[in-house]
């Protein structure tokens, strides 16, 4: 149940990549659509998060490449926005929610460039848009989950960008949050915009997402959501577990094999 | 007293030289060391602080001079070289960073004091004072040296203010710098740079053993006072400048006294008032809060015992003696007058021969806190399907916090009930 997309926003050609050299995505190959909030779903472990970064670059692909807009990454990063999973920063550095929303417009000021007026002025405009201006000036110390996450979509927002990957933008926020994420989700892709969102709650996948992934170490299926959310498709990336898959995996950490023969 | 008004009315221009040289190295180091903290690698700084040791001597020992320029220059690759092997041993091998850090640090500094023993029973006159780089010698800052590690130290600042969105963007969020595409790895390389460098600067007047302190102290000092990153940087400049100002003093009256042990002694000690005074974070001002919380919750549990007395016997305002209070509640005595007495000075309670009666205030007082006591379990019964006599507890504490806000919501919620878990009136006021 893999679909392919005429044109697509990404393309990922035969993608694997591996920890330590443990395979951990075999050959991902897949394209999505334009202006859709897609969903990658699958359990624990699965490799989700994984996947988003090795389109970012911020993991060493070992095979395949990535296509987004047709180009490579490098060329398109302007167009490009991506919000990691809230965990992986340390709340008590000493920055205000205005500081951090900032660095959204750095990607477009450059190296040693400074804020201008007008940066500033799109931040808090995006502050607006995830109903957070009054916390403007608040130290990020003090914010709670779902306002943590806030933050990072209006830096998110301030990158202007065309397509955004988000890493887990759901988890330990409160249900107001949640709704007003889907909410701006949804205006985004109406303007054209497209979403990827890592995501983990089965139960709100069909009403949030036009497209879903389903990922469990490999490719499951990749479709339209009410043609992807089967109970067949979604028993195969839930249930019975590919035991000779990881044991392969295990073996060639065990042996110190590489997964690719120039690895 | 004599010496300090010498030393600070700087008419020695030695002594000037000499301040000035400390003040801006030890600013300076401060000023790295608050991204090193930032970053976290607080240990790394002490790592290399050692390694330049071997460096030093090395330098010494093929030039056979004590030239400013070729020391540092010799400081500066033994103390790179400690960080290429941490990192080498911590990405190649099973070896976690710590133990990385302690292995490097050691046999570094190991191998310094070997060569700097050798150095000096060698017999080389030119060799005097190369020992001043384990512990310091501020007083030594003049001349050529005084140019040099100075220099550093302004290279040092200017490259931070270069840098500085660039800085705080890797310290905080370094998956994002990538995917906008921010060249992470050589920042991080110019940063590493500048941490050796800020070390190599302030060998001379602070010394090796000592140098991470230069680093990291000061930073931490200033983050318990802010949560703004340029205030942290500046204040951490400024406590920085200061015990360089103090280690210079002391270089002054006693030539033969180390400095950098003096110097750290200061920072460390305003570190120390700061862990314990800063408003917020330090460790006083969280005492009084504390204490502040337990004397509002006495005083409240006073006025609502009142307000159950009086319902009780249907009179409100009448006078209560101590015994009659703790026959009802179990309060500590002392405690008790203590709480009596703020509620009198408050002008919720008045005093007469017979005891202590209810103002009008505090009666209104008193009733709200037995509101929200009893609106609390019914929240919790109604809502959390609690027990009725598993609520008691929680609502005890739940009271002293609940704003005018959350009152009105709270009644709102259970629709301006009457009577609580337990069958008790719930007191609103008459309008």
């Amino acid at each position: 149940m893999i679909h392919q997309v005429e044109n697509p926003v990404v393309e990922l050609h035969d993608i694997t990549v591996s920890y330590n050299r443990k395979p951990v995505l075999w050959d991902i190959d897949l394209t999505l659509p334009h202006a859709a909030i897609i969903g990658i779903i699958g359990p624990n472990g699965a490799g989700k998060s994984t996947l988003v970064k090795s389109m970012m670059g911020l993991v060493e692909i070992s095979s395949g490449y990535v296509k987004m807009f047709d180009q490579d990454l490098e060329q398109v990063r302007s167009r490009v926005s991506y919000v990691p999973q809230k965990e992986s920063v340390d709340w008590d550095f000493p920055a205000s929610v205005t500081d951090v929303v900032l660095m959204g417009r750095y990607g477009k000021l450059g190296l040693f460039t400074r804020p201008r007026k007008a940066d500033k002025e799109v931040a808090l405009e995006c502050l607006r848009q995830v109903d957070m201006q009054d916390y403007a000036n608040r130290q990020i110390s003090q914010l709670s989950g779902g306002q943590q996450q806030r933050v990072f979509l209006a830096r998110a927002l301030a990158q202007e960008a065309d397509l955004y990957f988000m890493d887990e933008p759901f988890a330990g926020v409160d249900a107001a949050t949640e709704r007003a994420i889907i909410n701006l989700m949804k205006t985004m892709s109406k303007q054209g915009k497209t979403v990827v969102v890592v995501h983990h709650d089965l139960q709100s996948a069909q009403e949030y997402f036009d497209w879903v992934v389903l990922l469990n170490l490999r490719l499951i299926a990749s479709g339209p959501a009410d043609q992807v959310l089967t109970p067949e498709l979604l028993q195969e990336t839930y249930g019975g577990k590919l035991t000779l898959l990881a044991e392969v995996g295990a073996l060639l950490t065990k042996k110190e094999f590489p997964s690719r023969e120039k690895g | 007293m004599e010496h300090l008004l010498d030393f600070l009315s700087l008419s020695d221009p030695n002594v000037r030289y000499v301040v000035i040289g400390s003040i801006l190295l030890a600013a300076s180091s401060a000023i790295v060391g608050t991204f090193t903290l930032l970053k976290k690698k607080a240990l790394v700084g002490d790592a290399v602080a050692h390694s330049v040791l071997p460096g030093v001597c090395l330098a010494f020992l093929l030039s056979g001079v004590k030239n400013p320029l070729y020391l540092i220059i010799g400081a500066f690759a033994t103390g790179w070289l400690s960080l290429v092997l941490i990192d080498y041993i911590t990405h190649k091998s099973k070896i976690k960073e710590d133990t990385a850090i302690g292995l490097i640090l050691s046999v570094f500094f190991g191998i310094g004091i070997l060569m700097l023993t050798v150095i000096q029973k060698s017999g080389n006159a030119a060799q005097s004072g190369l020992d001043h780089f384990l512990f310091g010698q501020a007083a030594s800052l003049i001349g050529k040296d005084l140019i040099v590690f100075s220099s550093i130290a302004v290279i040092l600042i200017a490259a931070i203010w270069l840098f500085f969105k660039e800085f705080a963007l890797i310290a905080f969020d370094e998956n994002f710098a990538h995917s906008i595409g921010f060249p992470v790895r050589a920042l991080e390389l110019v940063l590493t740079t500048l941490t050796v460098l800020a070390v190599v600067a302030g060998i001379q007047a602070i010394g090796v053993v000592l140098m991470a302190a230069m680093l990291i102290t000061p930073a931490a000092a200033a983050r318990f006072w802010t949560d703004k990153l340029k205030v942290m940087i500046w204040l951490a400049a400024g406590l920085g400048a200061f015990s360089g100002l103090v280690g210079a003093y002391i270089s002054y009256v006693a030539p033969a006294m180390p400095t950098g042990p003096w110097i750290v002694m200061v920072i460390s000690i305003i570190a120390v008032l700061s862990f314990f005074l800063a408003p917020r974070k330090g460790i006083l001002f969280r005492f009084f809060t504390q204490r502040k919380f337990q004397n509002q919750m006495l005083e409240e549990n006073i006025l609502k015992l009142f307000y159950q007395l009086g319902e009780t016997e249907g009179s409100y305002y009448q006078s209560r003696s101590m015994a009659e209070i703790i026959a009802r509640r179990p309060f500590q005595i002392a405690r008790l007058k203590k709480g009596l007495k703020n509620l009198y000075k408050q002008g919720f309670l008045k005093t007469s021969a017979k005891g202590w009666a209810y103002t009008r205030a505090g009666k209104r007082k008193g009733q709200r806190i037995t509101k929200l006591h009893r609106l609390w379990e019914l929240y919790l019964t109604e809502y959390l399907r609690i027990a009725p006599d598993h609520v008691h507890e929680d609502a005890e504490t739940i009271e002293h916090i609940i704003t005018p806000e959350l009152e009105r919501r709270l009644e709102e919620k259970l629709r301006f009930p009457t009577l609580d878990p337990h069958q008790s009136e719930i007191p609103y006021r008459k309008l």
